[in-house]
């Protein structure tokens, strides 16, 4: 496959930045998309050019490292899918692609198509865990669980937080990983004891990030590789009302 | 923005139901109108109760533009620099029009309350004869009024399938089978308001009430 790349070249974060195209011949079909990036760097480093910088880690669509914006979807085309499990079988011959980094002001450019998405890293620290050491996993009959909050509690805890929910949604809101972050603890006994201060803790903390707010457009679900459904953001806004009529104020514990 | 939409949504179905009157003839709709500027008496004097829904409405309509505001703006901060690329989004057409339609809907109600209520850009303008007012509103010569009618009408169906929804949502509705019904439930309401809405005007326009 002979490929056209416009790639976001970004010098650093204060760097205006622009699209720079990229001719890349002699792509196989058979190449995850950041393999063919890899290739792309490998003969851009033999012609003395720098090379482009991305974020990657695991390349097996579970770390949440990855996140490009390709032809304006987050993550590319396949849905449920991360950028480094994405084919270049999904692209025709020929084809121009378009990669961007997530654009959010909660997630400033770092250099080219990495991102800083340490806003993320504060939401968590605002109440994304339990503060009571519940050890190694328990003897499954010690602590039952009804199996459909064990299976919803599930499919949140998937979240990997590549951030594509923000890079997706019209309004720059975070509020996909923040319901899904809390939700994974709301269902479960072991997040009942600091649940309504967790979910004001949060809210606050994703606020202050600088993202927007939900408006349930619905963008976020369908750019989501793992699915997390929309009606996560409804669990959300259950507790923070239930948290409001309580009084609860922000801090964990208390 | 779910409360103050759940407030004006109930105005909205109210205010449908009582333009249906316009079917049962002159004198059952004038006296409709005349009705419901006494309504609450003797306990309240004169128009007082309709200066009571007016502030409430007033304040629920201001509430929910400072709150779309708000989130407009929170949105626009959130991402300073655009997508080079950007397909269209997935969401519904509801979805992605909320803001602008909002605006839209803002001055067809400033142009509605100077057209029935001040009467001010109503070619008869007569507040006693509100049947008079509607019936030479909608007359086949005046068809861009009926026109820029039906566009707002069916601005408001789609604020309000999104809207609808968005305020399920919001308070808290978090169930996948409960967001199927929320969303027909939205649908429907949508599609009802502006079918009693726009029966009105289509049947002046037809001679069905003249």
């Amino acid at each position: 496959m002979n490929l056209t790349l416009r790639i976001w070249r970004q010098k650093g974060p204060e760097d205006k930045g622009r699209m720079v195209t990229y001719p890349v011949d002699d792509v196989s079909p058979d190449m995850s998309f950041l393999e063919m990036l890899d290739v792309l760097n490998e003969r851009l480093i033999l012609s003395g050019e720098d090379p482009v910088a991305f974020d990657h880690d695991c390349r097996e669509g579970i770390c949440g490292m990855c996140g490009l914006m390709i032809n304006g979807d987050a993550h590319g085309p396949q849905r449920g899918t991360t950028a480094c499990q994405l084919h270049m079988r999904q692209f025709k011959d020929g084809e121009t692609i378009d990669i961007e980094p997530w654009r959010a002001s909660a997630f400033p450019v770092i250099k080219d198509l990495v991102v800083n998405r340490g806003a993320f890293d504060k939401i968590i620290a605002a109440g994304g865990y339990v503060t009571a050491p519940t050890g190694s996993a328990p003897e499954a009959h010690s602590t039952p669980v009804a199996k459909a909050n064990a299976d919803a509690a599930f499919e949140s805890a998937a979240c990997i937080g590549c951030g594509a929910c923000v890079a997706a949604c019209p309004n720059g809101s975070g509020m996909l990983f923040t319901a899904a972050k809390l939700t994974q603890l709301s269902l479960l006994p072991q997040g009942q004891p600091e649940r309504y201060t967790r979910v004001i803790g949060m809210v606050d903390a994703h606020d202050e990030a600088g993202f927007g707010g939900c408006t349930n457009a619905g963008e976020c679900t369908p750019a989501c590789p793992k699915g997390i459904p929309l009606n996560t953001i409804g669990r959300l806004n259950r507790d923070y009302l239930a948290a409001t009529a309580k009084g609860a104020n922000n801090t964990p514990g208390s | 923005m779910a409360v103050t939409g759940i407030l004006l949504a109930l105005f909205l179905i109210a205010h449908m139901l009582g333009n249906l009157k316009v079917f049962t003839g002159e004198t059952s709709f004038d006296h409709y109108a005349h009705w419901l500027r006494d309504i609450g008496k003797p306990l309240l004097p004169g128009v007082w109760f309709l200066w009571i829904l007016r502030t409430v409405l007033l304040v629920a309509v201001v509430a929910h533009i400072v709150a779309a505001t708000v989130l407009a703006r929170r949105a626009r901060a959130a991402r300073p620099v655009k997508y080079a690329h950007r397909k269209k989004v997935n969401g519904s057409y509801a979805a992605r029009t909320m803001r602008w339609g909002g605006v839209i809907i803002l001055l067809f109600v400033i142009y509605h309350l100077l057209d029935l209520t001040t009467g001010t850009l109503n070619p008869v303008g007569d507040a006693s004869k509100p049947y008079g007012n509607v019936v030479a509103d909608f007359a086949p010569e005046r068809w861009y009024v009926t026109l820029f009618y039906t566009l707002a009408i069916l601005a408001v169906g789609f604020h309000l399938r999104h809207g609808a929804f968005s305020a399920f949502r919001s308070l808290g509705q978090q169930t996948p089978r409960g967001e199927r019904r929320a969303r027909t439930a939205a649908l429907v309401f949508a599609v009802l308001l502006c079918a009693g809405y726009l029966v009105v005007p289509f049947a002046v326009l037809t001679g069905l009430v003249s």
